[in-house]
């Protein structure tokens, strides 16, 4: 097995490569507006650390968000042609779930959230329980989801934007591929399912709906 | 001819998914998914629904056009992409997978502009553009005329609209009409049926001091807004088929005036019309007969190439491959406002080095 791993749903640009056991290679770089420049070469350094060709990939695994959307179609378009060009399946996987699995491999125990930064003043959330998701990611504004997360620790960048709705922020700040990667290949030999690699957008899109036609003629 | 370069093409810089396939200067594929419905009840493209739409249709509409062309992806030689002027999330979807594609399956990448694309089409249906070429763009999004002595590699702006596009200036009529979105074959239908006498609409920046190539579509919008305003402020019945003809009248009097009169400045003996307002039908006949008279060769593709499609994007990119262009690295990205003297945009390293620059970023990291 050799799964390649992206996700490009917040500021970071992550790739890697794992074999079924471990990660074998893995690049990143955290830069919320050039996901469209860095992916391909990151893309292109994790092959050349691992030495392989982007054949010999059995499987893509891509991070779904939520994210914000421009950043987050990069790493699911780009997932989605290689498994089409490479005839291999492409799993996705809820960006969040990454950040917990790191945080749990991390050491963090018990319930805890995560938060990503959603922009306009919202995150991105989900709580997690015993390594699992107890419900389904949403956004909200930090000081509307404070009180239901009180006690609990908050992982990654959501978390430390909003201090004062999260006053017990924990690491990782950002999602890696590599424990995206890891998260899949358990979840893949235990037979589990992964998402289908469609976007979570969590918003309906900004339908700018042009001004009315205005009345030219002087009253 | 088997040795013409076989491109695949792909444009997302709007509403429509278009991925193309050409050898050389033949068609083999234009698969084109548009979102155009889920817009219209906004009166206008929205840029957010159409990159949902683009990263939803991107993948499906690669496997179409390859399924309908016949060929397998890997003898392509080389796969390109409108990397603008367009909507920035919308271009960045068909980048981001023309990218992916490209490195997949280790065939050169081009970056290319839509609109030397728009012009590049038409050797799909009339055979290779003479040099220099004189082009008249017309769309919802742009107005220019175009003097190409090169497609690949020289482009000049000879002019351009100063407000609106002229397809802009269909939709802002229809919409005052009520006629509904998008504008531009709904006045064209109804004009069929008005006199385009009726009304003697404005005639922009048409005055002898007023600049020879360039065009404003947004006084005559407001004239014929006016005059609509007026009748209905009278109470009367507005004569929406007359409207319409003397509308598109006015606005194909002035493109095809100024394009050929480009032509004969610059001593071009044959004009090309793209973009999707040189579907309109009033205009290539207009546009016909001034050419005739005149002794200038008019060319304008079939309906379906002058909208926005990813046929044209082969065609270009193909001259590309033909012409020996250097590629463009992985480092591209879209450019919402690629001026049109970029045809395309080859990597950073393509000016030191001429050997393969694929081979030259990715060392043996691709198939052999
Ligand atoms: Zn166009």
């Amino acid at each position: 097995m050799l799964l390649l791993a992206v996700d490009t749903a917040t500021p970071a640009v992550t790739v890697a490569l794992h074999d079924g056991t471990s990660v074998v290679a893995e690049t990143g770089q955290v830069d919320a507006r050039r996901h469209g420049e860095l992916l391909l070469p990151a893309v292109d350094r994790v092959l050349a650390e691992a030495g392989v060709k982007l054949d010999a990939v059995t499987g893509v695994v891509v991070g779904v968000g939520p994210g914000p959307y421009t950043g987050l179609r990069v790493g699911l378009v780009t997932a989605a042609t290689f498994g089409s060009a490479l005839s291999v399946p492409v799993h996705g996987l809820c960006t969040l779930d990454g950040l917990a699995y790191a945080a749990r491999r991390g050491g963090l125990e018990g319930p805890f959230a995560v938060a990503t930064d959603a922009r306009r003043k919202e995150v991105y959330w989900a709580r997690y329980e015993d390594g699992e998701t107890s419900g389904e990611p949403a956004v909200d504004r930090p000081a509307d989801i404070t009180e239901q997360l009180a006690g609990l620790p908050v992982v990654g960048a959501g978390a430390l934007l909003y201090p004062e709705a999260f006053p017990d922020p924990r690491g990782p700040e950002h999602v890696s591929a590599g424990a995206l990667a890891s998260l899949a290949a358990e979840r893949l030999a235990a037979g589990a399912a992964l998402l289908p690699p469609q976007p979570l957008y969590l918003r309906r899109p900004d339908a700018q709906v042009p001004k009315n036609y205005k009345v030219v003629t002087p009253k | 001819m088997a040795d013409e370069p076989l491109v695949l093409g792909i444009e997302t810089s709007c509403d429509e998914t278009g991925v193309g396939v050409v050898r050389g200067t033949t068609l083999l594929a234009d698969a084109v998914a548009s979102s155009v419905d889920t817009h219209a009840r906004f009166g206008g493209v929205v840029p957010e629904i159409a990159s949902r739409a683009h990263l939803e249709s991107m993948v499906p509409t690669i496997e179409r056009a390859l399924k309908e062309a016949g060929i397998s992806a890997r003898d392509l030689d080389g796969i390109a992409v409108t990397a603008g002027p367009g909507l920035a999330g919308a271009l960045l979807v068909g980048v981001s997978a023309a990218k992916a594609y490209a490195y997949a399956l280790n065939k050169p990448l081009y970056g290319v502009n839509h609109l030397a694309s728009h012009i590049c089409v038409d050797q799909l249906e009339h055979g290779p553009l003479p040099e220099p070429t004189m082009a008249l763009l017309v769309s919802g999004g742009h107005s220019s005329l175009l003097l190409a002595p090169d497609i690949t590699s020289d482009v000049r702006p000879l002019g351009a609209t100063i407000d609106d596009a002229a397809g802009e200036a269909f939709d802002k009529i229809a919409r005052v009409l009520h006629l509904g979105f998008p504008g531009g074959p709904v006045i064209d239908r109804l004009a069929k049926e008005g006199d385009p006498k009726a009304i003697a609409f404005p005639r922009g920046l048409s005055g002898s001091r007023d600049p020879a190539y360039d065009f404003s579509f947004s006084g005559l919008k407001t004239s014929v807004a006016r005059w609509i305003e007026a009748k209905r402020a009278a109470g009367e019945d507005v004569p929406v088929r007359d409207v319409a003809a003397s509308f598109q009248e006015a606005v194909v009097d002035v493109l095809t005036r100024k394009a050929v009169r480009a032509c004969k400045d610059e001593g071009v003996d044959h004009l090309m019309i793209g973009g999707g307002v040189a579907a309109n039908t009033r205009l290539r006949a207009l546009a016909q007969e001034r050419c005739e008279r005149a002794g200038i060769r008019l060319r304008v593709p079939r309906p379906g190439l002058c909208t926005d499609n990813g046929a044209m994007v082969a065609a270009l990119g193909a001259e590309m491959v033909a012409r020996n262009r250097p590629a463009s690295d992985w480092e591209l990205s879209a450019d919402s406002s690629l001026p049109v003297t970029e045809p395309h945009m080859p990597g950073a390293h393509s000016h030191t080095h001429d050997h393969d620059h694929v081979h030259e970023i990715s060392k043996d990291n691709l198939y052999s």
